[in-house]
């Protein structure tokens, strides 16, 4: 009766809701998906936080502390969807900070110049969309409307970091081999953000079946790459890809292949960076240990006095 | 006239910044998700008043520079912000009693300056009192919380108090600024309104308010604690990198 339930409601296109039986597959498919999602958001604050301190200009500071924030906001949305599903947001923090969880190994890349900042919004921000905007027709309601709000977010985001690149492109001959170089950096990790090929993602059937996935990883790829070469031709800039060739058969570019055994060193959290993000969550959340404690005993407190 | 006007925006403008900055630090280092979304939010608005500011103090000047020039092509030595606002982070206590002793004086500084006979600063102190309102709420609501909540956190709350109290006199207005107070330029004095306050908060947050100790002050004259260097440098380091790039 149930499994019937949800059949239904899948096969219909439907939401499923918090209070709906489900399967324990999908309920733990889906903390897993949003789990790691809201791990991204929260450690994507980090590469692009550092330069907070550091923007070139008011505007730009401006701009990207509202970015970072919004991307804590993501977090707090996704934690939440995950909530609705039986699992607290503390549990998932502890999984982050004992790695039993991932976050997306995009932002295990350094960020050692400005121009990464604008790199970062224009492709990763950019391959996010592509990733999340399917996202906002999930079968699970709490995370389709999620997405819905973080996906407006995400395209400003983007907005704002091809802008950089283009005031970079734009600027001294400096500022335009700094884009560039942005550009040589964050070009291939963001072809391997839509993960392995579909010939590598056992995942991917299940997922699509249950309407928690739309398009294959190879389609999303595809997408991104269409999208982003006349975006970067507009810059002056060049993608770091010998193969890259517009196929008018096809009506698509067709591209090389990324560097999959790098995909997988990145994945499985290879070199110092997953050390020092973690390292900085797990500082924030043990030395914020005695505030969480002060504020839930203040709280107890008001609620024994107006008890009495 | 004009050089004291001039002077006493910069200040206000090198105030904003300078905490704004300090507040941008704590961003993925906050105790919980809900603070470093509440800090930048708070830094940001900080941000925006600094940046009007910079942009009127162009104006007053009148020698064409526009608001990134007042941020980042300046030295320690021509800032004029309070030395309360370039003090380090510390732990959140010290962070939150920095910024209820800098909220409620400048709530107070916000509501008498909607009554300034300068348009600009008049416009600009309706929309920054009711920012500043909400800023206070969140510090004052933070300490009381400190301070009523474990014995750990009323011990690291009353170090915090005690450590910022010292750099609390000068935010409470100038002693050079007699011309500009006798024009209607700016309010009167706000030190027995932001004494009572403030002692208000402590008491509801069973703190103790600190006997006068020492005060230390300089930094609205231009002479600052060692701390402001630092943040300088590190702010200013890319943008003089390139000199006259636009971003």
């Amino acid at each position: 009766m149930n499994q019937a339930h949800f059949d239904a409601l899948i096969e219909a296109d439907e939401r499923i809701e918090p209070d709906d039986w489900m399967p324990d597959d999908y309920r733990n498919a889906l903390v897993r998906q949003i789990a790691q999602h809201a791990h991204s958001e929260i450690i994507g604050m980090q590469p692009e936080g550092e330069w907070i301190t550091r923007a070139p200009s008011l505007r730009r500071k401006a701009i990207l502390t509202a970015k970072v924030q919004d991307e804590a906001g993501h977090g707090l949305y996704l934690y939440g969807a995950a909530e609705s599903l039986g699992t607290p947001r503390s549990e998932l923090l502890d999984r982050l900070h004992t790695k039993t969880q991932k976050y997306s190994s995009i932002f295990n890349y350094p960020t050692p110049e400005w121009a990464d900042i604008g790199a970062i919004g224009w492709l990763v921000d950019g391959a996010a969309i592509m990733n999340q905007v399917p996202l906002c027709r999930c079968s699970y309601g709490p995370y389709g409307r999620a997405m819905v709000r973080i996906c407006k977010e995400e395209s400003f985001h983007q907005r704002q970091g091809y802008q950089i690149m283009l005031s970079l492109s734009q600027g001294t001959p400096e500022q335009q081999a700094m884009a560039q170089r942005a550009l040589d950096r964050w070009w291939w990790p963001s072809i391997m953000m839509f993960g392995p090929p579909d010939s590598d993602s056992p995942n991917t059937g299940r997922s699509m079946a249950w309407g928690i996935k739309r398009f294959t990883n190879d389609e999303l790829r595809q997408n991104f790459v269409d999208a982003t070469v006349p975006q970067a031709e507009l810059l002056g800039l060049t993608p770091p890809d010998n193969a890259l060739v517009w196929n008018a058969e096809r009506g698509h570019y067709d591209f090389g292949e990324p560097d999959w055994d790098e995909f997988a060193r990145m994945v499985r959290g290879e070199g110092e960076i997953p050390d020092v993000r973690i390292g900085v969550r797990r500082a924030a959340h043990d030395e914020g240990d005695w505030v969480r404690k002060a504020a839930a005993a203040y709280a107890g407190k008001r609620d024994a006095r107006s008890a009495a | 006239m004009t050089a004291d006007l001039l002077t006493h925006v910069l200040r206000q403008g090198d105030r904003a910044l300078v905490l704004s900055h300090r507040l941008a630090q704590w961003i993925t280092h906050a105790p919980t998700l809900e603070e470093d979304v509440a800090l930048a939010n708070i830094s940001l608005d900080l941000l925006g008043q600094a940046r009007h500011l910079f942009t009127y103090a162009g104006e007053i000047e009148g020698k064409g520079h526009d608001e990134d020039h007042f941020a980042y092509w300046r030295d320690a030595a021509e800032f004029r912000n309070p030395l309360l606002v370039e003090q380090p982070n510390g732990d959140f206590a010290v962070t939150i009693a920095r910024q209820v002793f800098h909220d409620q004086a400048a709530l107070l500084y916000w509501e008498s300056m909607t009554e300034s006979t300068d348009a600009t600063l008049a416009a600009l102190a309706a929309r920054a009192r009711n920012e500043t309102a909400f800023h206070l709420q969140h510090s004052a609501g933070w300490l009381i919380r400190l301070g009523d909540g474990t014995d750990e956190s009323q011990r690291r709350a009353q170090a915090g108090v005690d450590a910022m109290w010292p750099f609390t006199l000068e935010l409470l207005g100038a002693d050079d600024e007699g011309a500009l107070r006798a024009d209607g330029l700016i309010g009167g004095s706000i030190e027995t309104a932001w004494r009572a306050a403030v002692a208000g908060t402590l008491l509801e947050a069973g703190l103790r308010t600190p006997t006068e100790a020492h005060q230390r002050a300089g930094g609205i004259h231009g002479t600052h604690s060692e701390h402001l260097e630092p943040l300088l440098e590190e702010m200013q380091q890319l943008a003089r990198a390139h000199p006259g790039a636009s971003w």
